[in-house]
C-alpha cells in the first residue's frame, strides 16, 4: 500500500499535466449543430479526449419504416437531413426505383421531365445546404455576419422550393416514380416559364455572392489561421472512417458519385468535382478544416453550373410521374447510394414482395464522418473541436435518424 | 471485378467457409459467408491488392421475420481504387448472436457495429467499445428485432403514447 | 472643519487655488448669492453633486451604445434591427432593461454565494470609476489627478478580479474556463497597453490626463498620434490591446458563445447579467475615450483656436468613432484561438512596444521640443510607412485563395 502511494506521488510530481477536467459539451450547446453531446476530457484548454455521445434525436426511422408502405416512408426521410431534405427524398426514391426496375414483369421508368426537375431542385437544395454550412461555420469560428448573409440567400431558395412543392423545409416532393405535382406546372405553360425565370434570377444574383463570401470569410486571415492545418484527416483515414462527399474530397480523394457512378441523368451535364489541394503559400493542407470548408464553397459554383445547363435546355415535355398502380417491389434487396450534400447517402432496403419493406437502413454520411471526431480532436484545443464539428458539417437529425 | 469473379476468388481462397452466391433475388447479388470466417474474409478483401476494398459503405443487421430463426448481417464493400463493390452476407442464429468484429479493418465499422448491437443485440467479438449508441445505456431489449415488445415504462415515463 | 474635510476627502493636488473648478464654481457663482458659504466644504458638496449627476448620466451611455451596436450590426447584416419599441426601436434597450429587472435572480446553489453576488458589482464599479479621470472637456473632469492615467490603469486592472470571481463562484465549468481565459488575456494585454501608454507619457512628461490633452492643443498635427512615428504605432497597439481588454471580437474568447457558451457570466441572470452587460459597454466607451485623450487630441479640435471636433461634442464624437470601429471589427472578424491570442500579444505586441519605448526615447533626445520640424518629419515617416505597409498588404491580398483548379 505504501509503495503504491509513493509511486503515485512520484508520478504526480513528474507529471507535466494539470488535473483533468471533464466537461460535457452539449447536448444543449450553441455550436454542436443540434443535440450532439461531447464528453471532453480537458487539460486546461487542451483536449485529451473528446468522446461523442449521440442518439438524442433518435426518432426510430428504421423501426417506423418497417411498418409503413414505401411512399409513406418518404416524409420520414425528409426529417433525416432536414437541411437537404430534397436529396434525402431522392436518395430513398432512387433505391426503391432501382428495386422496381429489377422486376422483370413490369416496365418501369422515371419520366424525363421528372428527372430534370429532380436534378434542378436537388442542386438548388445542395446550394441551400452548403450555404447553411458556410454560415454556421462562420458563426462557429466567431464571425456572426456571414451567417445572416447565408440565411438571406437561403431564404430565396426556400421560397423557390415553396413555390414548387408548398413546403419550405420538409418537402416530400420527390416521389417514387417521379415528382409530386401538388402545385401544377404544365409543360410549356406560363407558370413553368415564370418559375424557371425566377431560378435564373436567383442564380444571376447568387453567383457573384459566392466570391463575395470568399472575400469575407475564406480569405480572412483569422479564419484561415483558425482552420488551416487544423485536424488534418489523411486520405487513408477519411476512407477508413467512411467519410464521404465534401469531407472525402477535402482529404484529396477525387470521388463524386454524380460523376463516377452517375445515377439519374447526371451524365448529361458538365460539371467539375472540386478536390482539395495543398496550398503551401497560404498554409492549407489537404484534409484540414479549411479544405473541407472550401470544397463546399466550390461545390456551390458547380451546382450553379448544373442548374444553368438545365435552364438552357429547358424542361422536357411529358408527365412527371411514372405510371404504376402501387409501389410493390419484388422480393430482393438493394443498397443504393447517392451524392447528398453531406456525402454519400445510402439506403439499404430489403423487400419481401409486400408493399411494406422488411428492413430499411439509412446509411447517413454524417454518422460515419462524426465517428472520426474522436481521433481528429485528440490533442487539439477546445476551440478546434468547434472548428472540426463545423467543418465535417453534421446534421444531428441524420446522425441519429 | 464483378461480384461473380470475387466469389470465385473467395472460393479459391477460403473454400467451404464461403457458403454461396445468391443471384436469384432482385437487386444486389450477395456472397454468403460463414459467420466465423467473416473477419478473415473481410481482411483478405481489404488487404489484397487486386481487390482492395478500402471502404465499408454500410453494415446492417437484418431480421426477416418473427418466425425466422436467424439474423443476417450485411456488409456493403466498395473499392475506391478499383471502383468495384461487393455485398457480403452472413447469417447467425438469434439465440447465439455473436460475430467477429471488422472494426479493426475499417474504422467506420466501429460505430456501425455499435449501432447493430444497439438495435439488434448482435454481439461483435473483439470490438473494443461495444456500447449502445443511439438508445440510452439502460434501455432494455433490441428494438429492431421483429419480436421486440416495447416497454410500458422507461424510468417512470410512459413509452407508448 | 473645512480644513479637515479637505484634508480627509479631497485629493490635495486638486485643491490648489485657481486650478480647482469646484472652488472656482463656488467662488464665482455661489458666493455672490450666499456670502457665508464655506468655500472648501462647499466645493466638496459641489463635487459630490457633480459626481451624482455623472453617475446618473454615464449609465445612460451603455443604453445608447447597446442600441447603437444592434443598429450597426443590423446595417452590417442587411437587417433593420429593433424596430418595434418606440420610434425606430429606440426604446428597445430600455424595454430590455425593464425585462431584465423583473427576471428571476438565480444563484447557483453549489456556488460561492458571496463572491457570486459581489462579482458584478466589482466589475460595474471599476468600469465606472475609470470615468472619474477622463477629461470630457476643459471643464468637465471629475477629478484631475496628476497621476490620472496611472489611476485608470490601476482601476481597470481590478476588473479581471471581478471576472475571475464570477467565473469561480458560478460553480460551472464553462464559467471557469471563460474566467481563466479572461485572466490570461487581460493580464497579458495589460502589458502592451501600459507600454504604449508609456510612449505618450514619455513625450508629454506627465501622467495627468488634462496635461496630456493640453499638450495637443495645436491642431490635428500636434495630436500625439502624429507627434512621432512611434506614437503612431503605439496608438494601434493601444487600440487593439484595449479591444482585447474589453473582451470584444476578435478577442472575445472569455465569452465566446460558440465555444464556452457565455464564459464567465453563463450562470448570471436578471439584473446581475445586465450589470455585466452595462459594464462591458461602459468599458468600451471608456477605453475609446482614453484612446482619444491620449492619442487623438482629447477635447482639442482639429484646428488650433477653433472648436471643430473639439470640446465636449468633439470628444464624444471621436470616442464614439472608435467605439464604432470596435463594432465594425466585431461584426466582420472571426475569433482567434487562445494560443494565437497569446502569440499576438507576447510575440508581436510586447516586443514592438519595447521597441517603441526605445524609439520614443531617442526621438525625445533628438527633438527636445515639438516644433514644425519634428512634426513634419514624423508625418513624413508615417506617410512613407503607410505606403510601405499598403504595398506589402496589397501583395498579400493578391495571394488570396483562388478557386481551386479541378482535377477533372
Amino acid at each position: 500500500m505504501e509503495s503504491t502511494q509513493q509511486t503515485e506521488s512520484k508520478i504526480i510530481e513528474l507529471k507535466p499535466f494539470t488535473d483533468e477536467m471533464i466537461v460535457n459539451m452539449g447536448p444543449q450547446h450553441p455550436s454542436t449543430h443540434g443535440v450532439l453531446r461531447l464528453e471532453l476530457r480537458l487539460d486546461g484548454e487542451v483536449v485529451r479526449e473528446a468522446i461523442p455521445h449521440i442518439g438524442y434525436l433518435h426518432r426510430c426511422f428504421e423501426k417506423h419504416s418497417e411498418n409503413l408502405s414505401y411512399p409513406q416512408i418518404i416524409p420520414f426521410t425528409d426529417r433525416m437531413d432536414y437541411v437537404a431534405a430534397m436529396n434525402q427524398n431522392w436518395g430513398f426514391c432512387l433505391a426503391v426505383e432501382k428495386l422496381l426496375e429489377a422486376d422483370e414483369k413490369k416496365d418501369f421508368e422515371v419520366p424525363e421531365r421528372a428527372e430534370y426537375l429532380r436534378i434542378l431542385i436537388c442542386e438548388l437544395n445542395r446550394i441551400a445546404s452548403h450555404l447553411l454550412s458556410f454560415g454556421t461555420y462562420g458563426m462557429d469560428i466567431g464571425a456572426f455576419t456571414p451567417f445572416l448573409y447565408a440565411f438571406r440567400d437561403r431564404e430565396r431558395l426556400l421560397l423557390l422550393f415553396e413555390k414548387i412543392c408548398g413546403a419550405r423545409l420538409t418537402y416530400n416532393y420527390i416521389r417514387i416514380g417521379g415528382v409530386s405535382e401538388i402545385i401544377p406546372m404544365e409543360p410549356g405553360s406560363v407558370d413553368e416559364q415564370n418559375y424557371l425565370d425566377e431560378v435564373k434570377e436567383f442564380l444571376d444574383y447568387f453567383e457573384p455572392k459566392i466570391d463575395e463570401y470568399n472575400d469575407l470569410l475564406t480569405a480572412n486571415s483569422i479564419f484561415s489561421e483558425r482552420t488551416m492545418g487544423v485536424a488534418v484527416m489523411s486520405e487513408e483515414m477519411a476512407i477508413s472512417y467512411g467519410a464521404t462527399g465534401p469531407n472525402l474530397r477535402g482529404s484529396g480523394v477525387d470521388w463524386d458519385l454524380r460523376r463516377d457512378e452517375p445515377y439519374s441523368i447526371y451524365d448529361r451535364f458538365d460539371f467539375d468535382v472540386p478536390v482539395a489541394k495543398n496550398i503551401p503559400e497560404l498554409g492549407a493542407v489537404v484534409g484540414d478544416c479549411w479544405s473541407r470548408y472550401k470544397i463546399r464553397m466550390d461545390e456551390m459554383k458547380e451546382s450553379v453550373k448544373i442548374v444553368r445547363q438545365i435552364l438552357a435546355e429547358g424542361l422536357p415535355d411529358g408527365p412527371v410521374m411514372a405510371e404504376m398502380k402501387a409501389v410493390r417491389p419484388p422480393k430482393g434487396e438493394i443498397y443504393f447510394r447517392s451524392e447528398a450534400p453531406r456525402g454519400e447517402l445510402g439506403f439499404y432496403i430489403v423487400s419481401d414482395g409486400t408493399p411494406k419493406p422488411v428492413r430499411v437502413k439509412g446509411r447517413s454520411p454524417c454518422f460515419s464522418a462524426l465517428s472520426a471526431l474522436q481521433e481528429l480532436s485528440r490533442g487539439l484545443m477546445v476551440a478546434d473541436i468547434i472548428a472540426i464539428i463545423g467543418s465535417i458539417d453534421i446534421v444531428m437529425g441524420e446522425v441519429d435518424r | 471485378m464483378n461480384p461473380e469473379e470475387i466469389y470465385k476468388t473467395l472460393i479459391d481462397r477460403f473454400g467451404n467457409t464461403v457458403l454461396g452466391f445468391d443471384t436469384e433475388l432482385a437487386g444486389d447479388p450477395n456472397i454468403q459467408i460463414a459467420p466465423a470466417a467473416i473477419a478473415n474474409v473481410c481482411q483478405y478483401l481489404a488487404e489484397t491488392d487486386s481487390l482492395a476494398f478500402n471502404s465499408l459503405m454500410c453494415l446492417s443487421g437484418v431480421d426477416m421475420g418473427t418466425k425466422d430463426e436467424e439474423f443476417s448481417v450485411v456488409y456493403h464493400l466498395h473499392s475506391l481504387r478499383h471502383r468495384h463493390s461487393v455485398v457480403l452476407k452472413t447469417t447467425i442464429p438469434k439465440t447465439d448472436a455473436h460475430l467477429p468484429t471488422v472494426s479493426h479493418i475499417w474504422k467506420t465499422a466501429d460505430w456501425h457495429e455499435r449501432e447493430t448491437y444497439d438495435l439488434y443485440g448482435i454481439f461483435f467479438e473483439g470490438h473494443t467499445d461495444l456500447r449502445r449508441i443511439l438508445l440510452p445505456d439502460d434501455w432494455e431489449g433490441y428494438p429492431l428485432r421483429k419480436d421486440y415488445m416495447e416497454p410500458d415504462f422507461y424510468r417512470g415515463m410512459r413509452v407508448p403514447y | 472643519m473645512s480644513e479637515i474635510l479637505s484634508e480627509s476627502f479631497l485629493p490635495k493636488i486638486n485643491l490648489q487655488e485657481g486650478t480647482n473648478w469646484a472652488i472656482d464654481f463656488v467662488k464665482k457663482t455661489i458666493l455672490p448669492i450666499f456670502p457665508d458659504f464655506p468655500v472648501q466644504s462647499g466645493s466638496v458638496l459641489v463635487m459630490l453633486a457633480c459626481a451624482g449627476i455623472f453617475v446618473a448620466v454615464v449609465p445612460l451611455l451603455p443604453l445608447v451604445l447597446v442600441l447603437a451596436e444592434r443598429k450597426v450590426a443590423a446595417r452590417f447584416q442587411n437587417r433593420t434591427g429593433p424596430m418595434r419599441v418606440g420610434p425606430w426601436g429606440t426604446l428597445q434597450t430600455l424595454a430590455d432593461g425593464i425585462k431584465l429587472i423583473f427576471k428571476e435572480d438565480y444563484i447557483p446553489p453549489q456556488g460561492d454565494k458571496l463572491l457570486f453576488l459581489l462579482a458584478p458589482y466589482v466589475i460595474f464599479a471599476c468600469s465606472f470609476a475609470v470615468f472619474a479621470a477622463i477629461p470630457f472637456s476643459q471643464k468637465i473632469i471629475v477629478s484631475d489627478f496628476n497621476i490620472g492615467i496611472f489611476y485608470i490603469m490601476a482601476i481597470s486592472s481590478v476588473i479581471v478580479m471581478g471576472v475571475i470571481m464570477a467565473g469561480w463562484s458560478s460553480n460551472s465549468k464553462w464559467s471557469l474556463l471563460g474566467s481563466l481565459r479572461s485572466a490570461a488575456q487581460i493580464v497579458s494585454y495589460e502589458i502592451p497597453l501600459g507600454l504604449s501608454i508609456l510612449t505618450v507619457v514619455m513625450l508629454v512628461q506627465s501622467l495627468s490626463m488634462s496635461e496630456i490633452v493640453g499638450s495637443q492643443d495645436g491642431g490635428i498635427f500636434t495630436w500625439l498620434i502624429f507627434r512621432s512615428p512611434f506614437t503612431f504605432i503605439a496608438f494601434f497597439i493601444f487600440f487593439i490591446s484595449s479591444i482585447a481588454e474589453v473582451n470584444r471580437t476578435p478577442f472575445d474568447l472569455p465569452e465566446a458563445e460558440s465555444e464556452i457558451v457565455a464564459g464567465f457570466h453563463t450562470e448570471y441572470s436578471g439584473m446581475r447579467f445586465a450589470l455585466f452587460f452595462i459594464a462591458e459597454y461602459a468599458n468600451m466607451f471608456a477605453v475609446s475615450a482614453i484612446g482619444v485623450t491620449l492619442f487623438l487630441g482629447g477635447y482639442e479640435g482639429i484646428l488650433p483656436g477653433y472648436d471643430f471636433l473639439g470640446g465636449l461634442p468633439g470628444f464624444v464624437i471621436k470616442s464614439l468613432g472608435l467605439v464604432f470601429v470596435m463594432m465594425w471589427l466585431r461584426w466582420t472578424l472571426p475569433r482567434l484561438r487562445v494560443d494565437q491570442l497569446m502569440n499576438l500579444c507576447w510575440k508581436y505586441f510586447i516586443p514592438i512596444s519595447f521597441f517603441n519605448i526605445l524609439g520614443t526615447g531617442v526621438w525625445g533626445l533628438i527633438f527636445r521640443n515639438d516644433d514644425v520640424w519634428s512634426i513634419g518629419i514624423s508625418c513624413a515617416i508615417i506617410y512613407v510607412g503607410l505606403i510601405g505597409a499598403y504595398t506589402v498588404a496589397g501583395r498579400n491580398l493578391a495571394r488570396k485563395p483562388e478557386p481551386q483548379p479541378s482535377s477533372v
